[in-house]
């Protein structure tokens, strides 16, 4: 290596050393816990090789199996987002700036199920949900609530929500303005992935066509007005928690992919425009190597479909930035102590897998919302990782493994040959329309339960390794308070606002659906009228009606 | 010949997660019973009224978000307003050791709670759920 004389290799020590001058390293040198001196990165012999040159390429160079950045680590850890809401804009507030207190570095939301299906507080189908498994938002009243004393311009937000994306990123907008905070100041992700609602996690609202506008419609907006905003945040996590398998994980979110894009090609935006921020979302299940594997495969695939395919010009078009969630599915109520050490396991995946943003389940998540100290533990895993394991002084360390090339190669097949069985169908849109993914997704869901139940599989604590005595932690319990004081905050600011207002903008909403123009600018006039999120919903629900469940067993 | 014993899955409320539901009702449909799977978001009335029409003999519900202690009591309590006492109420989802034991109390026949097996809900069903006598 060292006598290498070729181009590609000294062109890519040229690049990255100018990248480096820009990202300086966060240490002068790196080196083990003994004092050995560690290299930024490992190289084959040869690595002119055209083979390596195709495969794996170097960091931060197409096809990006190594990651996105020259110097991933070396230069800045992952963003640590532990996702979180529950209750009312208040507790959630305050769990927001609990985690800010311990070093996490950007926020994600958890909305209520109401909230995420479109519905408000005070509405029938809202009983018994308000504030339970996430934070009740109905007006931008909640959301000044919900990030009071939070800096927009400094911290970065993700959002868990899909069918009402549009309706929160407004709310995020308008506080934002109200607050004089310029909007190419404020970032984040909303996670506005529809596909993969229908395909597993089932909180959808509209048919998949119009809900298609309103993600196109959301890409424009974030394009020209809030260019620091990832639009969507293309998620495998949901299809792996459904009981997909890692190449299922893999093919069907890169299939979900290929549809955003082209429906956004279709609209008339330009591919380089858009494509630099898209990001995506994994999950990080048990079975290290497959996992890290999945992630090189992810990155390949996608720099190749997005400049062959889609034939995008800049690099930050070809390169997969992602988010990862360790396995919430993988964790067990019984002996919940062994889910921290599954949840570090799948955490170093993550890492060495080179995510840009990780989430770390908390220990007590298969019995109720965390607690502050499990997810004091969860946060600290991925601490200790970072500034203790080692693995993050140097990129990519698993480059090279036999093991680890030959299962990237083959999850890369894999997932392409049901990525060519999407198209002949017609794209993703079409594939969810026949529930093509959901009963590929049953089948193998249910394969796996038979394994566990055979102990073809071994589940430590729950099918092997059991123990009689019970333990029992602390659980984080929601007051049934949260319900009634939701509602009556939401009568005051329904009769304290304007509420011709209100109408008219909505009104307009409605009228917009029939034109081809972009929908976010009038949802975000609703949105700083304190429209809720049930009344813009709504509005869209009548025009554009429901999606059913396909009820595939 | 004896008919077989017909058992609703259902899934209430806003939440999405149906792998549990599915398995559970595949792996039903497999032991030999007659399965009525609701789909999603269904409200309590939907799976009451669901049940009346399709003369179940149970009721199995799935709730992983929390709502369980809206919802369970409610099918319970519209169950009763119909007069309906003889069909048994099951369910599992995330739940609460102490929950459980107050849904219980409260009507519920059992609730299986993460990493129950299949056999383990199999067995209970075969024990615990008879066929009711149909006007």
């Amino acid at each position: 290596m060292e006598n290498s004389s070729s181009n590609k290799y000294q062109n890519w020590k040229q690049k990255t050393s100018e990248w480096v001058k820009k990202h300086p390293e966060r240490e002068k040198e790196f080196v083990s816990i003994s004092n050995r001196k560690i290299d930024a990165v490992y190289l084959p012999q040869n690595p002119e090789d055209p083979e390596y040159q195709e495969k794996i390429g170097f960091p931060g160079e197409y096809p990006y199996t190594r990651g996105v950045y020259p110097s991933m680590y070396r230069g800045k850890f992952w963003t640590m987002r532990q996702f979180a809401g529950f209750g009312s804009a208040r507790d959630t507030n305050q769990r927001f700036h609990y985690l800010l207190e311990h070093g996490q570095t950007g926020l994600s939301t958890a909305f209520h199920f109401p909230t995420l299906m479109g519905y408000d507080s005070d509405s029938p189908r809202a009983r018994g949900e308000v504030g339970v498994c996430g934070v009740a938002i109905d007006t931008l009243k909640d959301m000044e609530i919900l990030f009071d004393r939070i800096p927009l311009d400094k911290v970065t937000t993700s959002m868990t929500i899909n069918p009402p994306a549009a309706v929160l990123l407004c709310m995020y907008v308008a506080l934002a303005d109200q607050q004089g905070i310029p909007r190419n100041k404020i970032g984040g992700t909303l996670q506005n992935d529809i596909l993969k609602e229908y395909i597993a996690q089932h909180s959808y609202v509209f048919p998949p066509q119009p809900s298609m506008r309103l993600i196109v419609d959301t890409f424009e907006f974030c394009c020209n007005e809030v260019p620091r905003f990832h639009p969507i945040s293309i998620s495998g996590y949901h299809i792996r928690e459904a009981g997909s398998t890692a190449v299922q994980e893999l093919a069907f979110t890169i299939a979900d992919g290929i549809a955003y894009v082209q429906a956004a090609i279709e609209r008339g935006l330009n591919v380089d425009d858009f494509a630099p921020k898209l990001s995506f979302f994994w999950d990080v299940h048990n079975d290290f190597f497959e996992e890290i594997a999945k992630m090189r495969a992810a990155r390949r695939m996608w720099a190749k479909i997005m400049r062959k395919r889609f034939g995008a010009k800049k690099e930050s078009s070809w390169q997969m930035r992602f988010h990862c969630q360790t396995a919430g599915v993988s964790l067990t109520a019984q002996q919940p102590y062994n889910n921290v050490v599954r949840v570090t396991l799948q955490a170093l995946a993550a890492v060495m897998g080179g995510t840009q943003s990780l989430h770390t389940n908390s220990l007590d998540e298969t019995l109720a919302l965390p607690s502050d100290e499990a997810v004091q533990i969860a946060l600290r895993t991925q601490q200790i990782i970072a500034n203790e394991s080692g693995v993050t002084s140097t990129v990519d360390p698993l480059a090279g493994s036999y093991y680890v090339e030959k299962l990237t190669d083959d999850l890369e097949a894999e997932a392409n040959h049901y990525i060519s069985k999407i198209d002949t169908l017609g794209g993703m849109v079409r594939a969810v329309e026949l529930a093509y993914p959901m009963r590929e997704i049953a089948e193998a869901s249910f394969r796996f339960q038979h394994q566990i139940e055979k102990n073809e599989k071994i589940i430590v604590g729950v099918n092997d390794f059991t123990s009689q005595n019970g333990t029992t932690l602390p659980i984080l319990k929601i007051n049934d308070q949260v319900e009634k004081e939701q509602i009556a905050a939401l009568k005051k600011v329904k009769a304290e606002r304007d509420n011709q207002q209100v109408q008219a903008t909505l009104q307009t909403i409605k009228a917009k659906t029939e034109t081809s123009e972009n929908l976010i600018p009038y949802i975000l006039e609703a949105v700083k009228a304190y429209a809720s999120v049930g009344e813009i919903m709504g509005v869209l629900r009548e025009v554009w009606g429901e999606y059913r469940d396909p009820c595939v067993i | 010949m004896e008919r077989k014993i017909r058992i609703l899955v259902g899934k209430p409320g806003l939440d999405g997660h149906d792998r549990g539901a599915k398995v559970v009702a595949r792996a039903l449909r497999d032991a030999g019973y007659e399965v009525v799977y609701t789909g999603l978001h269904q409200t309590p009335e939907m799976i009451v009224s669901t049940a009346i029409q399709e003369d179940v003999d149970a009721i199995s519900i799935s709730i992983l978000s929390g709502a369980h202690n809206y919802i369970f009591p409610e099918v319970v309590q519209q169950l009763k307003d119909k007069g309906i006492t003889d069909m048994c109420i099951f369910g599992g989802g995330i739940i609460p050791e102490e929950d459980v034991l107050e849904l219980k109390k409260q009507g519920v026949a059992e609730i299986f709670t993460p990493g129950t097996p299949l056999t383990g809900i199999l067995d209970w069903v075969s024990k615990n759920v008879k066929a009711r006598e149909l006007l």
